[in-house]
């Protein structure tokens, strides 16, 4: 999967004006922006991390939030038991969502399908109501945290260091990915999703591949979780509702399944749609649903995929 | 004597009512080039979807190279040498000529949990992927898209990604079904290219090239062998020519 010129230009010209939104929101007196871009960029990095089983993987697992949520709580737990250390937080969250990940993926990749589906969405609702019945943790209500400390120079107190905390950690995940999906391993699980039989047959034990590949993806929408209680100083069993899930798999969609960047632009797109006509209209789902339909009808690539692609054969 | 290359015992398997597979028995020499002829359905792709380890057979054992292989997996048996080729193409269609194969290379160079560099850029996979491009003929076409080669390509392509895992037993099934006189021609002479180079089973409507081909020949009918012996066996054969050849002159075209 090579870039096109355009598509790299574009990327370069994306990530300047992120570097300039805090300056200019701030010059603008409009500082509420830096905080709906961050919260833009966390869902990005959960929609990529999504992308990488989901439109490479083909597996359509309908439960991504759950590791939105593992992230979030390994701040808010740690914290609430005096552990701010934001290095050990992270590492817990990644490492928290890599085991579950692990268990998820074990079991419902035995399935395929509707089961499959199912299976991930089950397990989520699972986790969800495990969140409600933490009453230690703030149950349904949710738990206040403080933000993670690291070396004194990252000062996540200060909202324009979280801001390019964030960003470092959506270009980071990004570049994780494209490596990912163009090495050995990546053409593997792109191959089970082409034809897996085929796979077994020219002699790859499949399974554990795409076990690994649920993992990766899943600790890398812990980074996310992570990132979302620091930046909300709060962490809430809503964030694995599934409603959530559905979310990020619609910024998926809307970007452009398979597309790797796309699921960044997707949830950007999804994120200031939802902000500007939310402004209007409690309905705005009424708006939003035709307009998705339209989109994977005519559209089925994605906002991304709308853009011309590179020679034949990288994708 | 050594060991033959593949050895069948007593082989069921029946999907519901219809025995696909009845009481088999074959084997197949240390680079003998065997071929199977029988008409539609007589089983010959469920036996190959067995002996590749994509389909479990109801009873009977399978033995590769000496190792009873029965309860192991497709890529398993991959790994051992079995390779085999699909009657209904099965090429990756989103993945370029030189992809699909350099997959099948890359499958033979042990595990892929190699997650940094490109494999696109890999010279340890594209090289071999080219070189098995160029034996096919395909080496113009490397850069294609699977889904946009014309059908007798992909049939090439089918045949390369088979190859390109190193086999010993090369397992083919109806390689070139649905291709044009032509193509098929080429294809017919480049697997007898093949022959004495790998041990090689072989399913094939067309006479001409199993009886010029093949050491020998087994008849399948209903899922049973009903005749293995050299192309003048089983020509010769009484209740082949019953059950099969002389009936159907159809298989002749
Ligand atoms: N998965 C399946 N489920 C049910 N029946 C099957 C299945 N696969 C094969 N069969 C049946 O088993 C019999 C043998 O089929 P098979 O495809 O092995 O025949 P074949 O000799 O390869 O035929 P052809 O020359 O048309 O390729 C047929 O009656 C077929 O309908
Ligand atoms: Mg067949």
């Amino acid at each position: 999967m090579e870039l096109t010129r355009l598509k790299g230009w574009l990327l370069a010209i994306g990530f300047v004006v992120l570097v300039a939104v805090p300056p200019a929101v701030t010059a603008m007196d409009e500082t509420f922006y830096i905080t709906l871009i961050s919260r833009i960029m966390i869902f990005a990095i959960a929609a990529l991390s999504l992308d990488l089983i989901l439109g490479f993987g083909g597996m359509i697992s309908f439960g991504h939030a759950a590791y939105l949520g593992l992230g979030s709580y390994a701040v808010g737990i740690l914290a609430f038991h005096e552990i701010t250390n934001g290095w050990l937080q992270l590492f817990v969250a990644i490492g928290g969502s890599a085991v579950v990940a692990l268990i998820i993926g074990a079991i419902c990749l035995r399935t395929s399908g509707i089961y499959f589906i199912m299976i991930t969405l089950a397990m989520t609702q699972l986790l969800f109501f495990i969140g409600i019945s933490l009453e230690t943790y703030g149950g349904d209500d949710g738990l206040p945290t403080d933000r993670s400390e690291f070396a004194a120079f990252i000062d996540l107190g200060n909202e324009w260091i979280l801001f390019y905390l964030i960003l470092g950690f959506l270009v980071l995940c990004m570049y994780i990915s494209w490596r990912l999906i163009n090495s050995r391993f990546g053409m593997v699980i792109r191959g089970c999703h082409e034809n897996e039989a085929r796979m077994q047959a020219i002699g790859f034990p499949t399974y554990r591949y795409k076990l690994l590949a649920f993992v990766i993806s899943g600790s890398m929408c812990g980074i996310a979780g992570f990132l979302l209680a620091n930046l909300t100083e709060f962490v809430t069993p809503e964030f694995m509702h599934w409603f959530r899930s559905g979310e990020i798999m619609i910024m998926v969609l809307v970007g452009g399944m398979g597309t790797l960047f796309g699921p960044v632009v997707g949830a950007f797109a999804f994120l200031m749609f939802e902000e500007i006509i939310s402004g209007f209209t409690e309905n705005w789902p009424v708006i939003f649903g035709p307009l998705l339909v339209l989109l994977v009808l005519f559209a089925k690539q994605g906002v991304w995929g709308l853009l011309p692609k590179s020679k034949a054969g990288d994708g | 004597m050594a060991d033959p290359i593949l050895k069948v015992e007593d082989l069921m398997k029946s999907f519901g009512g219809v025995v696909a597979t009845d009481q088999f028995f074959f084997d197949i020499q240390q680079g003998e080039f065997h071929a199977i002829i029988g008409p539609n359905g007589a089983g010959k792709t469920t036996l190959v979807a067995q002996i590749s380890g994509m389909l479990k057979p109801d009873s009977g054992r399978i033995l590769f190279d000496g190792q009873d292989i029965t309860g192991l997996s497709a890529a398993e048996r991959s790994h051992l040498g079995l390779a085999r080729s699909f009657q209904i193409t099965s090429v990756f269609r989103h993945f370029s000529a030189r992809q699909n194969v350099a997959l099948s290379i890359q499958a033979r160079q042990g595990h892929s949990f190699r997650f940094w560099k490109p494999a696109a850029r890999d010279s340890s996979l594209t090289e071999p992927a080219m070189k098995i491009l160029s034996d096919l003929g395909l080496a113009n076409r490397a850069n294609v898209l699977a889904d946009n080669l014309s059908h007798g390509e992909k049939r090439q392509l089918e045949i390369a990604m088979a190859l390109a895992t190193d086999p010993k037993l090369l397992l083919l099934d109806e390689p070139t079904a649905g291709m044009g006189a032509e193509d098929s021609a080429r294809i017919r002479e480049f697997l007898g290219g093949l022959k004495g180079k790998y041990s090689m089973l072989l399913i094939e409507h067309d006479m001409d090239t199993v009886f010029s081909l093949a050491d020998r020949v087994t008849v399948l009918v209903y899922g049973r062998g009903i005749a293995t012996g050299t192309p003048e066996e089983v020509r010769g054969n009484a209740e082949v020519r019953a059950a099969y050849l002389g009936e159907d002159d159809a298989a002749h075209a």
